[in-house]
């Protein structure tokens, strides 16, 4: 075996190198300097995010299994962003009393998961893709039941655990039907072997099964079930990490799938059961949230919607709609951490996770209030914050594909956006208006929390206004970019 | 590019105004203010180097062949539409952008270091310097736009600052409704300026300048000829453009907000209401005007606009009794002069003398009617008003402020060798080049100015004795008196500059002298005009008192401004706000509202008979989830089949 393959992954290997380093550090250093681990983990890590600028490479290795492009590479860095901004975000928390002892599992699986994740959007070989698959899902599991003294943290687990099982067991399913038709798993040459016409049924089905494999990652309605009582019962930062980075691995990984594999000859099929998934998605998401009074099952049911957005970008499957999607994923990792990240600081405080609680809240801590407020206009797309330029530039990228059925779909969209922007707003309401006396007490956030919200506030208003960060999307996209002198 | 640190004088001002605005709160009073003024220092040397190299240097290639060069110094693209286009932002330095550096940040800094004096002790200190450091941001990148809808950015921008310092003193009313009221008129003028906008990108794929105004026959050819309402698209698209200008400068009739202005913090009128913002619609109109000059019908309309406010504010000012309200019309009537020059200025009349004479008095105006605000601001500072009868007899106490008034008034009036003797001069030729009806109706209108001007000057500082009690006047302090010292010396000195070298419509050379025939008319004026004020003024009598009740309905209509502003009331509280808004604020309610809230109704039962599909029991998500995967293969089978 040509060993000098693995060069072709220079960022799965420098995360191994993280991964290791952590690993190390928390198993042979003295207990005493344990407490430096979360500082550590997000100094190393940052490291790597910065140094990963430098790793682009462009080609395929292990027979075509694997594949490294400017987009796959942007793609994995985007994520970087948003791991670093929740490590960040954790380190108060991952000291804390009951956290401390159990620290380190926290980021090795972290890490984990996220190098699965990788594997996802490198992968042109359903084998390999299921490993990443595998191993973005399982050890989320162990994450969610983290808080083991809690019963909520048990149940979010379980449920977690069942439903990602059963929907591996469909997707893989779905899969099985694939290869019995085409006798391949690699994306190209199923792909290739479709086009002969066969079994339409059979592959129908197939279809079905595997965007309901995926659409569990993304949470997409119906697929969604599992999400409000996961995000409910996980760690704050769990659910962080759950509701941005794996939706926007899944959601890449979704569009090269159906692209590359089920391509345009099948578009026919899948396009019309993404418009099904996102009506549902966006509606049903939006309906659900304005019902709640739990601040985290709230941001779940709108992290439901956001996903339904996000495939405004799936369903376009031209360049301009995976540029707006990856722009569309780092515009929402920079929203809904900022809210998370209010919310952990919060919580972290006081333990108060109702929206009833944050009343007033402006009068006792009016820098978060602010965030959350930012937060709150981005999510909902109110210019001129980075939300309203991500959903400006995924609607944009749908009509480019100039169908009747996309126009109705983006109309549907769009009349959501209304509904969505009033339950963004009975949070913004209950902070800045309701003039009851809050029940959350001034306090100073952690300096570390501070950090990713200060981080994250920027993002959320620059991110829109500076355009050359859509620019390059597309230009990613195009692959006409030249990184730090490497050649295209 | 060597002239690249000219993007300093945007940077300076706006980290100054994030800075102040965020922190400054927390630093005192003092060091807000000194930091302000020490970064607009800095910022005012940068565009000193940055204007006098491109007037006097050679060696960046300003000067090709004896023209002057537009040099684009910076200009990066912020968003692509199509291939043509692009919305780009950057700096362009040209004869009138580096002047207007040299006006913005001369003014800027001598009313920053007034106001270290004047608001010393007001509440609010750390965010009027912010304000201060946005508007000083704006006002400069309005003028070295690049294109027309970074201008019109800018432009926005400067609404928005002069808005929100017209209402620092946000406790008093008159305040509140006065910003409210610039910034909704001047907001529907931009309204046409952005149709004006919108309709010449259209036709010409093109929002820059350069390429607009380096071949104009083009940019008027794109349109092929289209009409609307009998007009060229292009007339309607330049008069939008214009009625842009016209309220930013407050040209009749969208002139009403300005006097209200006067509200604000005086060394604010200084800066924004007298030397700089009111001259935008002036600088949007020149940056335009090789197109410009090619419409015949829009060159008539600032032209008739321009006189028409010219001795319509002279008339007002005449009886005004507030000084600011004086200094206000007094600044509409100038304005009104620039304008109709430009209006007048034809490319084959001598040379389009009337554009260089309309930056020429923008220049010299800019700095005698900041003089003559700051020295009104050290009188309120003195005797605690603005009402002329409550001053009089001023020059014993304040001997510095009345030497520098003095010099103001002389410089409006036209009166050699001051500045506004030159620059008057040529309006005054190219009035008489274009039609000798502009020329002596402007001639007459600098003679009424004259006449008002000194009017106010003796009110303030002869006419009477009052007896002010124990709040005895006295001269303002150092920081205050010095921006009136080194504005008086300019006002002196200004008309000598030789701007026909400088500043002309093709940037080319261009040479003047004094025309004696009309200069020496309008000096017999003037003078004429202001041996009238000192017989009427110069002791208290009760002459004027009677000269007013002889023609009592003249007057109390000019002290009313000839109704305008009881006009707009009638026009937008009888027809409008009745006849239109009632009935759309019915159809809001009742139709708009009512969908709405009956959307709202339909998700709000919507949500809670969803509700059960998320009982817990995990049996059940896995029921929907296969129900779920055998839908989307159903929906799939039927769509296709």
């Amino acid at each position: 075996m040509d060993y000098s393959q693995f060069l072709m992954m220079p960022q799965e290997l420098g995360l191994l190198a993280v991964f290791l380093l952590v690993f190390l550090f928390d198993t042979f250093m003295p207990k005493k300097s344990l407490g430096a681990l979360p500082v550590f983990t997000s100094v190393i890590f940052g490291a790597f995010a910065i140094a990963n600028y430098f790793m682009l490479m462009r080609g395929t290795a292990f027979s075509g299994m694997f594949e490294s492009t400017a987009s796959t590479f942007v793609m994995k860095s985007i994520l970087n962003v948003g791991m670093l901004i929740v490590l960040v975000q954790s380190i108060k928390w991952s000291n804390s009393e009951f956290v401390a002892v159990r620290r380190g599992e926290f980021y090795e699986l972290l890490l984990t998961t996220l190098f699965g994740m990788y594997l996802m959007i490198s992968a042109r070989h359903f084998l390999l893709f299921v490993i990443g698959l595998e191993t973005a899902s399982l050890p989320l599991a162990a994450l969610v039941a983290f808080n083991k003294n809690r019963y909520e943290s048990h149940e979010a687990a379980a449920k977690y655990m069942f439903t990602a099982i059963f929907s591996s067991a469909i997707f893989m399913l779905g899969l099985s039907f694939v290869y019995g038709l085409t006798g391949s798993m690699y994306f190209a040459d199923i792909a290739s072997r479709l086009v002969g016409g066969s079994n339409t049924a059979l592959l129908i089905t197939a279809i079905a099964f595997v965007i309901a494999g995926v659409g569990f990652k993304l949470s997409l309605v119906p697929f969604h079930l599992w999400t409000a009582d996961v995000y409910q019962g996980a760690p704050t930062a769990v659910t962080s990490y759950l509701s941005v980075i794996s939706k926007g691995a899944a959601a890449y990984a979704f569009l090269v799938i159906l692209v590359q594999v089920f391509g345009t000859v099948y578009s026919v099929v899948w396009e019309w059961m993404l418009y099904a998934l996102i009506i549902l998605t966006i509606t049903l998401g939006n309906l659900f949230a304005i019902r709640q009074r739990n601040i985290k099952r709230f941001l779940a049911f709108s992290s439901i919607s956001q996903a339904g957005y996000i495939m405004l970008g799936v369903v376009a499957a031209n360049e301009l709609g995976l540029a707006s999607l990856m722009f569309y994923v780092l515009v929402y990792i920079v929203s809904n951490l900022a809210a998370f990240g209010v919310v952990s600081a919060i919580e972290n405080f006081s333990g108060k996770v109702s929206i009833d609680d944050y009343n007033g809240l402006y009068k006792t801590n009016p820098y978060l209030s602010f965030t959350m407020m930012l937060a709150m206009f981005s999510l909902a797309g109110i210019p001129p914050f980075a939300g309203f330029f991500s959903k400006f530039f995924i609607f944009v990228g749908a009509l480019e594909t100039g169908s009747v059925a996309i126009y109705v779909l983006v109309l549907i969209a769009l009349i959501n956006t209304i509904v969505s922007l009033f339950y963004y707003l009975l949070v913004v309401k209950a902070m800045f208006i309701r003039q009851d006396d809050c029940i959350i007490p001034t306090f100073r956030s952690a300096c570390s929390e501070r950090i990713a919200m200060i981080a994250c506030t920027l993002g959320i208003i620059f991110i829109g206004i500076a355009s050359c960060i859509y620019t390059f999307m597309v230009d990613v996209v195009n692959d006409n970019v030249m990184m730090f002198g490497l050649l295209k | 590019m060597e002239f690249s640190y000219t993007v300093a004088v945007l940077i300076i001002p706006i980290v100054m105004f994030l800075f102040l605005g965020i922190v400054g709160v927390k630093l005192s009073k003092k060091t807000a203010g000194v930091l302000g003024t020490c970064a607009m220092g800095v910022t005012t040397l940068i565009a000193y180097a940055a204007a006098l190299t491109y007037f006097f240097g050679t060696e960046q290639g300003q000067i090709v062949d004896g023209v002057r060069q537009q040099l684009e110094v910076m200009n990066i693209t912020w968003l692509e539409f199509t291939e043509n286009l692009v919305i780009k932002l950057g700096i362009l330095l040209d004869p009138i952008s580096a002047m207007m550096l040299i006006v913005i940040t001369t003014v800027s800094l001598m009313v920053h270091i007034y106001s270290l004096g004047y608001m010393d002790g007001e509440k609010g200190f750390q965010r009027y310097y912010a304000f201060l450091s946005l508007f000083t941001f704006s006002m400069l990148g309005l003028v070295v736009a690049t294109n027309i809808f970074q201008m019109y950015i800018f432009w926005e921008l400067v609404g928005v600052s002069s808005y929100l310092l017209i209402g620092f003193y946000y406790t008093l009313p008159a305040a509140v409704s006065a910003s409210k009221k610039a910034f909704i008129v001047t907001r529907f003028a931009d309204l046409g300026f952005l149709l004006g906008i919108l309709i010449l990108s259209f036709y010409t794929d093109t929002f820059d300048f350069v390429t607009l105004t380096s071949n104009p026959g083009a940019a008027i050819a794109s349109a092929g000829g289209a009409t609307f309402m009998g007009c060229s698209v292009m007339a309607w698209a330049l008069t939008l453009i214009f009625m842009g200008g016209a309220g930013k400068s407050a040209m009749f009739p969208l002139h009403i907000w300005l006097p209200d202005a006067m509200e604000g913090p005086t060394p604010v009128s200084a800066l924004i209401h007298a030397a700089t913002m009111v001259v935008a619609g002036v600088y949007l109109v020149a940056r335009l005007f090789p197109v410009y000059c090619l419409e015949e019908g829009t060159m008539t309309i600032i032209t008739v606009i321009g006189c028409v406010t010219a001795l319509y504010a002279a008339a007002v000012a005449c009886v005004q009794s507030d000084i600011k309200r004086v200094l206000a019309f007094s600044t509409i009537s100038q304005i009104a002069f620039m304008i109709t020059s430009l209006g007048v200025a034809r490319p084959e009349l001598h040379e389009g003398v009337g554009y260089m004479a309309s930056m020429f008095h923008l220049f010299t105006h800019a700095m005698f009617k900041a003089l003559l605000f700051l020295c009104a601001g050290a009188i309120i500072h003195a005797v605690h008003s603005n009402e002329m009868s409550k001053m009089g007899g001023l020059r014993k106490y304040m001997p510095i402020c009345n030497i520098a008034f003095l010099i103001g008034c002389l410089a409006i009036s036209g009166i050699w060798p001051f500045a506004g003797f030159f620059s008057k001069d040529e309006i005054l030729v190219a009035a008489y080049a274009n039609s000798p009806v502009w020329g002596i109706w402007l001639s007459v209108v600098a003679g009424m100015t004259a006449f008002y001007m000194f009017r106010l000057y003796y009110k303030i500082f002869w006419w009477n004795n009052p007896d002010y009690g124990h709040h005895t006047p006295h001269e303002a302090p150092m920081t205050m008196t010095f921006p009136l010292i080194f504005l008086s010396l300019v006002s002196i000195v200004a008309g000598f500059i030789p701007f026909g070298d400088l500043v002309t419509w093709n940037r080319e050379g261009l040479t003047t002298h004094i025309n004696w025939g009309v200069a020496g008319t309008s000096t017999v004026i003037a003078v004429g005009a202001i041996i009238l004020a000192t017989l009427l003024y110069r002791k208290e009598n009760a002459v004027p008192e009677k000269m007013a009740d002889s023609c009592r309905g003249l007057w109390t209509a000019a002290y009313k401004r000839f109704y305008m502003d009881e006009l707009y009331q009638f026009i937008t509280h009888k027809i409008i706000f009745a006849c239109i808004s009632r009935p759309i604020a019915w159809f809001d309610r009742r139709i708009i509202d009512g969908t709405f809230d009956m959307l709202a109704n339909v998700t709000n039962s919507a949500s809670y008979a969803v509700r059960k599909l998320q009982g817990g029991s995990i049996q059940g998500y896995v029921w929907v989830y296969l129900a779920g995967a055998a839908l989307l293969a159903a929906i799939a089978i039927i769509c296709i089949i």
